[in-house]
């Protein structure tokens, strides 16, 4: 897990996978390393590279066989982000999503704490952002717009 | 399980994705304003995504690769309901056909998220939390532009009744409908076409947009592989690429 601590989501460099919580399963079969990941979002392009970067930073440690498995088994959640990703997130300068019961009420995008200055005056832009897990919020204190990876 | 009643409810519903996913990146650059451009890309890069992890289903059962599977049939071989086929239009008339079929979807994953073949229950569950941005965001602009000016309100009434027929015809029964039911697979079109006249009234109902009545005659055919001339145009736009070799990597 600390090596694999190494491997960064690639449209976020600053959160782990570890952290990011879509690694679901690690089995170690004698030198057989199999790991489970599940993706954000469905179409996440990112996906490949996720697989292709677990397999080089675990070849670097001299593991080398290493299978990556994509599963929909343990459905990936933004509630499986560590405090510390949050914390990542949020240095960042993307607000961290919101916790909540899976059966959220899609209110739960407005007023939002703004990560430049800490104020909650704010407002959904659009739930559509660069990547498939942001969304667009301004904020009415300090004017910014900012970024959010939205609950999921 | 019919595995044949199972692999017929997932080409209907992955080949709905992928058409649909197609029409939604023709916005991509296009688009009325910004962020309406980015939506529209987003709610492509999930629906295009969703068809892939259902083809992938569809492979598992035996079926080809899911890039062959997208690229390589022909028309008469897709499932998809004629409403994702049709071109565009202006801004007006995609918004309605998005507020009409994905109000349908996020219905259709619901129940398919109890399904008794869990692989599809399990990747329901997925899609239905991202189809939830996709219903917020149809749902923000009927309201606001079903209430906004003359203007506004004249286009989305006539994007709505040219395209209402289209609608029905998303809930085309199949052959397997009763065997699905039975084995608790899929909880039936009827169910859900019920279900989502319910919903559409309940947002028409806070504009000032009309819909008299859902008894007009559906237009059928798509489940059967009928579909309009425009499907073949974009096949072939789609697979243009991917047909010159077939075998490249990426």
């Amino acid at each position: 897990m600390e090596w694999l601590e190494q491997v960064k989501d690639p449209e976020i460099p600053v959160l782990s996978l570890v952290d990011l919580g879509v690694i679901t399963k690690v089995e170690v079969n004698g030198y057989r390393v199999e790991i489970t990941i599940t993706p954000t979002f469905t179409g996440c392009p990112a996906i490949e590279y996720m697989k292709q970067d677990i397999i080089e930073v675990l070849n670097s440690y001299g593991i080398d066989y290493v299978d990556v498995n994509v599963s929909f088994e343990n459905n990936w959640n933004t509630n499986m982000i560590s405090e510390k990703g949050k914390k990542a997130l949020k240095d960042f300068g993307l607000a961290p999503p919101p916790p909540h019961n899976l059966i959220f009420d899609i209110d739960i995008l407005s007023h939002i704490e703004c990560p430049n200055c800490g104020s909650k005056n704010t407002d959904l832009k659009t739930p559509f952002g660069p990547t498939a897990c942001r969304s667009i919020h301004h904020c009415n204190d300090c004017k910014e717009t900012f970024e959010q990876f939205k609950p999921l | 399980m019919n595995t044949d009643a199972v692999k017929e409810l997932l080409f209907k519903i992955a080949d709905d994705q992928l058409i649909i996913g197609h029409r939604n990146s023709e916005w991509t650059g296009m688009g009325p304003i910004l962020e309406e451009d980015i939506a529209f890309s987003s709610m492509a890069q999930d629906k295009i995504g969703q068809s892939y992890a259902l083809y992938q289903l569809l492979h598992e059962l035996g079926e080809e690769e899911p890039d062959q599977i997208a690229f390589m049939r022909k028309a008469d071989l897709f499932k998809n309901c004629q409403l994702t086929e049709l071109p565009n239009g202006e801004y007006d008339h995609s918004l309605i056909r998005h507020f009409l079929f994905d109000t349908a979807e996020i219905i259709r994953f619901g129940y398919l998220a109890q399904s008794s073949y869990t692989p599809l229950a399990q990747l329901a569950k997925k899609i239905q939390g991202e189809l939830r941005y996709h219903t917020m965001h149809a749902n923000t602009w009927i309201k606001q532009l079903g209430t906004a000016n003359e203007e506004s309100i004249l286009r989305l009434q006539y994007s709505l009744d040219q395209l209402l027929p289209f609608a029905l015809g998303i809930f085309e029964p199949s052959p397997f409908e009763n065997i699905l039911i039975e084995e608790q697979i899929f909880v039936g079109e009827k169910v859900i076409m019920e279900k989502w006249q319910e919903q559409i009234m309940k947002i028409i109902n806070e504009t000032d947009l009309v819909i008299s009545s859902f008894s007009a005659p559906a237009i059928y055919g798509g489940r059967f592989g009928h579909h309009t001339e425009h499907l073949n145009q974009l096949l072939e736009e789609m697979s243009e690429v991917f047909r010159i070799d077939p075998a490249a990597e990426w």
